[in-house]
């Protein structure tokens, strides 16, 4: 900071009188709004609400709403962010730059899972929870023992790993001084080799009809090879539904909902909404952008039949390759078999 | 010619010459006459589309590989990802918002103006909350900025990686934004609550799910920063934070914060997720610089280059490119086809007042069939030139992410292909 005031042009913006009188446009922010709004943490923990969580209320709470991108033990799935560990790796190749590792404030935590988390469903968990999510975020880094509990009271004394890691932009000495010169022009150097190309390392997005047409082929193989496994299908019998399964698989459900809603006034959200999806066609919610993988699938005629909807949530990412539910799969037979009864009671 | 609708993407993407070398040809010899010009053809004879047919124009579809194209492999999930301008396939400096790269954290939102409110809180005299129409009757700035991506260029730090100047310099857009200056706002909430204003902030924050927040010094926000409603004329996308974003010029796109709903003026950073987390850089020994806001100065020949290669054979060639300086004007740009050792001057093709905004530069040269590597260095008003790679990697290590300003090579084969390459 101190280094960007020594900047003339900036200490002449400041030095330009700013005038008090105004337009007398806009209105008088209420105390009701701006603490609706003004929920920003600062370093130390000002800003926090009254609260706490500890960290086995933590797991519970991360299990429901984060674990289905950060993973269970916070290790993250597949690209989504890996929250523990990573300690002692930040100069190494490929630095694995956690919350233990490297986040400089656990004001920057409470403060980023407040507003901004669960995907899908930010701005809903209530202080208790996102003061236990914290609590077993610093768990999952072994920064605590299992038995913490953080507060409002306690947090201003937490100290993060990397909190002496960074140092203010320092361009201006080591890099701006060495490249503010005159500019070379000929013979500025004896030799050139390619020492690298990028076709070797082919990475570079393609998108070519015959690329489409053979990942369909792949699609519509993975489809058939489903349905010979299924079960033979019985006509479709309109079942009664147990209304204790249906209540288990609305609380099961909650590992859905940071992404899908269903229900009275359902939307696409990050997923489709699921009303009516048992026992119908796939991709059919209207106006959701399915993955390229789904539709391929759709249009070989996949049903969310009892057999493929079993097999797409026990795991997601092997019954349909590239699909976009970034849901691992429910590892609880139980939780499956009642989220099952639960969509199919939103029928329609 | 096939219909260009038909041809395989491949052919742009990858640039074959001989894909496109057809039409050229033909125009090119004399021998015969050419029935397009011997021939009435069907469009100097019957009739185009009227009127009433296109309230609200797309480029035509001859031109519908000129696209936003993103990296699937990049991030978990496209809700929460970037995409790339297509600057292989543009010319000039302004980016039409259509094809202007986009980058959100949870999701392009729509929100309507009606529903649009601006909160101005915290060390000011009294807080105040704008409605879009409050917004539109404060006096209004017209400026032409540049928006990079922080990590922009960051998947090459490592090595040459992405075939294509599209994926490897196109997390940047350039446009006329009309607004009201932020200065203009906190002004109007009063800045005597906030005492000495030489170590106050303020902190900026978006309506949609991410909630993104970034603390800005006083002293920017009072220099030229604009609260945008209007870009090259028209409203904001969505894409870009329709109604109303905030554009901090000269600085790392990440700042620009989109859907702005508050702003509120502090006695220090709020060190948020995206100010510790994320946008700061990993040195080689593991301490990592903070508040590296400034995007320095770089620049990119965009043709020829991977997706745009030389198809018309031998002669005269159009050599071309952007710079770009978060620091100012830029002031003179190089060009060098040998990878390096020798340099010649480009002609810029920009306005005088340009600053913090892209120019367009221009080579005009002959090629006859040479291998080239290919370069371009920026020079800005402050004196600064474009680092080689090498010379980053020296004094950042290979760690970074954001804010590599590298010299780029493509190496110019014979038959007119381009390629990314990295040169010793």
């Amino acid at each position: 900071m101190s280094k960007f005031l020594k900047a003339t042009v900036a200490t002449c913006v400041l030095a330009t009188p700013v005038f008090a009188e105004g337009y007398g446009l806009g209105r008088e922010a209420l105390p009701e709004e701006i603490q609706a709004w003004d929920v920003d943490i600062r370093p130390g923990g000002a800003g926090l609400p009254e609260g706490s969580g500890d960290v086995w209320t933590g797991e519970e709470v991360f299990a429901d709403y984060c674990a289905v991108c950060h993973g269970d033990f916070a290790e993250g799935v597949d690209n989504w962010p890996v929250l523990a560990g990573g300690f002692d790796t930040l100069a190494d190749k490929d630095p694995v730059k956690t919350v233990g590792s490297y986040w400089p404030h656990l004001s920057t935590v409470w403060d980023y899972v407040n507003r901004s988390m669960p995907f899908g469903g930010a701005q809903t968990l209530e202080p208790d929870e996102v003061y236990a999510i914290v609590a077993y975020i610093l768990y999952s880094n072994d920064m605590v023992d299992d038995d913490f509990v953080l507060s409002d009271e306690n947090f201003a004394e937490f100290e993060m790993y990397n909190e002496g890691g960074f140092i203010v932009d320092d361009r201006a000495e080591t890099e701006y001084t060495i490249w503010r010169k005159e500019p070379c022009m000929e013979n500025c150097k004896d030799s050139v080799e390619i020492t690298m190309r990028a076709s070797v390392v082919d990475v570079t997005p393609e998108e070519t009809a015959e690329e489409e047409a053979a990942a369909q082929v792949e699609d519509s193989t993975q489809v058939a090879a489903v349905a010979e496994d299924a079960p033979a299908q019985e006509a479709p019998v309109v079942a009664a539904l147990d209304p204790e399964l249906v209540a288990a698989g609305e609380k099961a459900f909650k590992k859905c909902s940071a992404c899908h809603q269903v229900g009275d006034g359902a939307k696409n959200r990050t997923g489709p909404a699921l009303n009516g999806i048992m026992g119908a066609a796939a991709g059919q919610a209207e106006g959701f952008k399915y993955s390229k993988a789904l539709q391929a699938m759709a249009e070989e005629g996949l049903v969310w039949d009892e057999a493929n909807m079993t097999a797409f949530l026990t795991k997601p990412r092997e019954f349909m390759k590239g699909t976009k539910m970034s849901f691992a799969g429910f590892r609880k037979e139980s939780d499956l078999e009642a989220v099952i009864e639960y969509l199919k009671s939103h029928a329609e | 010619m096939s219909d260009p609708t038909q041809t395989s993407r491949r052919a742009f993407l990858r640039g074959s010459a001989a894909a496109l070398a057809g039409g050229a040809a033909t125009a090119a010899s004399a021998g015969t006459p050419d029935p397009l010009i011997t021939e009435v053809q069907s469009w100097a004879s019957g009739l185009g589309e009227g009127v009433d047919e296109t309230p609200y124009g797309l480029p035509i579809e001859f031109e519908s590989d000129v696209v936003r194209r993103n990296v699937p492999w990049l991030t978990a999930d496209p809700i929460s990802s970037i995409n790339f301008t297509p600057i292989h396939a543009l010319d000039g400096t302004i980016t039409p918002q259509g094809c202007a790269f986009e980058r959100h954290h949870s999701g392009a939102i729509e929100l309507r103006k009606e529903d649009y409110r601006l909160m101005i809180n915290g060390l000011v005299d009294t807080p105040l909350v704008f409605t879009y129409a409050d917004l539109e009757r404060f006096p209004r700035e017209n400026h032409v900025y540049f928006c990079e991506c922080a990590a922009n260029t960051g998947m090459e730090w490592a090595g040459a990686q992405l075939n294509g100047v599209q994926f490897t310099h196109g997390m940047i857009h350039n446009m006329e934004y009309s607004g009201v200056s932020l200065r203009t706002l906190l002004e109007e909430a009063g800045l005597d609550a906030a005492g000495d204003l030489a170590d106050k902030w303020v902190y900026v924050e978006g309506a949609d799910a991410s909630s993104n927040g970034r603390s800005i010094p006083m002293e920017k926000a009072l220099d030229d920063v604009l609260v945008a409603f209007k870009a090259n004329g028209e409203a904001l996308r969505k894409e870009h934070g329709y109604p109303v974003r905030l554009v901090v010029p000269g600085w790392e796109g990440n700042m620009w914060v989109k859907w702005l709903r508050r702003i509120e003026v502090m006695d220090g950073p709020v060190e948020s997720r995206e100010e510790t987390s994320k946008y700061t850089d990993v040195l080689a020994d593991g301490t990592a610089r903070k508040w590296t806001w400034v995007m320095d100065a770089k620049s990119v020949i965009t043709s020829p280059s991977p997706q745009a290669p030389i198809t018309h054979g031998a002669g005269p060639l159009v050599i071309t490119g952007l710079a770009w300086s978060g620091h100012g004007k830029i002031t003179r740009v190089d060009v060098s086809k040998d990878g390096g050792i020798t340099w010649e001057t480009a002609r810029l093709g920009k306005a005088e007042e340009d600053s913090k905004a892209l120019t367009r530069f221009y080579l005009d040269t002959e090629w006859n069939g040479e291998d080239w590597l290919l370069q371009a260095r920026a020079m800005d008003e402050t004196g600064y030139i474009q680092p080689t790679k090498d010379q980053l990697r020296e004094v950042r290590g290979e760690n970074s992410i954001y804010h590599n300003n590298c010299i780029q090579t493509w190496h110019i084969t014979p038959d007119g292909e381009a390629e990314n390459v990295e040169v010793s």
